[in-house]
């Protein structure tokens, strides 16, 4: 079971067995294409079970059963929902750019897919580990606002107009507050990569050792990122009892079900990220010094403690969206701008000197 | 692996929008009719064309986030070197901050961040 613990006997042992038999450039291009379809088959797991997971969460918190009939419990119900959605006739406008209205949900699809590209799952088992991996990310999903742009201005519908303008404007805006409170954490690692961020926690995550500008910086993040996908009280910009479902009005079959799709990803991906930077990614429990608890901690293989996180963060922001009206978009802009953006300059700055300090853990 | 495995996730996502559109472009039906054509919104027939010139306070909060992006993306090796420098870069992203703090300030007067 060593492999469970440490990926890197999984993927080392592929790499060797691979290089037995084949040109190293060819290993190069068949662990690519390995990692291609394994996240093509992580992508399409994600939709399936977050979406089920938003319905039931989505369910109890209202009091009812939610999907109950396809399947035991439900579980099938979105498997029946993507059948549904193919047989679905596409349409579109008479008016609409025909162009920009299919290549729309490409532009989501691939920034999304780029930016789970860099996320570390386990000990040695992420596809990219780059040394500018959160700038990566970060540049990468905030792609995905094109494509929005671009769905609601192709579609030749009010309703589709404004949604993305709303989406633009909230998109960008929140995106400085996501950037900055990652940057907090960033002070204190000195590093933008992945990996090394997630060994800085062996002794304790940075939530903890990182005082109150940890905290204040994680509960902007929180707020951010739920921003930055649209979700809960931010969503504005396909909020159905104004705008019918916002960008993508327009759009109906497989191609509506790609931006739900984006959506459910851009969620695991922010997400991911905050549960990497502030949480230790698949660092287990630790406590600096206590050797033997953090041992125990051991035992539960990183990959859980991974997706345990990351659930836990999803299910916060699923929580939001039941528990928190619908701001309006000057209350949105006026939240980002002159209350998220100053304190997070304000906390960076607190957290700078914190580090000079010394008086982190 | 490094970068160029950027490729291969480019190609991924292309391929499974491709692949997706082309099966339900295969396996869906198809009828013609002059309703299907028209603009949702709500069964009114539509007034006027819809890629409008739009208001420009989404226009201001894009050119102040390119503003705030720019600084930010100066502020990245900031925190990277920030704990090898010491107090010089304290005092430097010190005076970047006000600087950066006076032109929020200026835009929050002139009412840039006031949404009308």
């Amino acid at each position: 079971m060593n492999w469970l613990y440490d990926f890197s006997y999984l993927t080392g042992g592929i790499h060797n067995s691979l290089s037995e038999h084949f040109e190293p450039s060819t290993v190069t291009l068949i662990e690519m294409i390995l990692a291609g379809v394994a996240f093509m088959i992580l992508f399409a797991i994600l939709g399936l079970v977050l979406v089920y997971a938003e319905r039931k969460v989505s369910a109890f918190f209202q009091q009812r059963l939610g999907p109950m009939r396809v399947g035991k419990w439900g579980t099938a119900q979105t498997l029946a929902d993507v059948i549904k959605l193919l047989m679905k006739e596409p349409l579109m406008n008479k008016n609409a750019d025909s162009f920009l209205f299919n290549l729309a949900p490409y532009i989501i699809m691939i920034a999304a897919f780029m930016a789970m590209a860099a996320l570390p799952f386990a000990k040695g088992l992420h596809a990219l580990d780059f040394d500018i991996g959160i700038l990566y990310v970060s540049a990468v999903s905030s792609l995905g606002v094109i494509g929005i742009l671009l769905a609601g201005w192709s579609s030749d519908n009010k309703y589709s107009l404004i949604g993305a303008m709303r989406s633009g404007a909230q998109i960008i805006s929140y995106e400085l507050s996501v950037g900055l409170s990652l940057l907090t954490i960033v002070v204190l690692t000195g590093s933008l990569q992945f990996s090394t961020i997630i060994e800085s926690q062996a002794n304790g995550w940075w939530i903890f050792k990182g005082h109150i500008s940890a905290v204040i910086a994680f509960i902007i993040f929180l707020i951010a990122s739920t921003a930055e996908t649209n979700r809960g009280p931010f969503d504005l910009a396909e909020a159905e009892s104004e705008l019918t479902a916002g960008f993508h009005t327009e759009y109906s079959g497989l191609k509506f079900a790609f931006f739900f799709l984006a959506e459910f990803a851009n969620m695991f991906i922010v997400s991911a990220i905050g549960a990497t930077v502030f949480l230790g990614g698949w660092m287990p429990f630790h406590i600096g010094g206590w050797v033997g608890f953090n041992n125990i901690m051991d035992y539960i293989p990183p990959i859980f403690w991974f997706f345990g996180k990351v659930s836990f963060i999803i299910f916060l922001m699923m929580w939001f969206r039941w528990t928190f009206p619908r701001l309006r978009i000057d209350q949105l802009l006026t939240l980002e701008w002159k209350y998220l953006l100053p304190v997070n300059l304000m906390n960076i700055l607190i957290m700078a000197f914190l580090a000079l300090m010394g008086w982190h853990f | 692996m490094d970068s160029e495995a950027l490729i291969i996730f480019f190609f991924g996502g292309v391929l499974m929008v491709g692949v997706g559109v082309l099966v339900s472009n295969l396996v869906a039906p198809s009828s013609k009719n002059t309703q299907k054509d028209e603009p949702y919104e709500c069964g009114i027939p539509t007034q006027g064309p819809s890629m409008i010139q739009f208001k420009v306070g989404y226009y201001l909060f894009a050119i102040l986030f390119l503003i705030f992006d720019v600084e930010t993306v100066f502020i990245f090796p900031w925190a990277v070197v920030m704990k090898k420098v010491g107090m010089a870069a304290f005092i430097e992203i010190l005076i970047f901050f006000i600087v950066l703090g006076l032109g929020l300030l200026y835009a929050w007067k002139k009412k840039a961040l006031k949404w009308e």
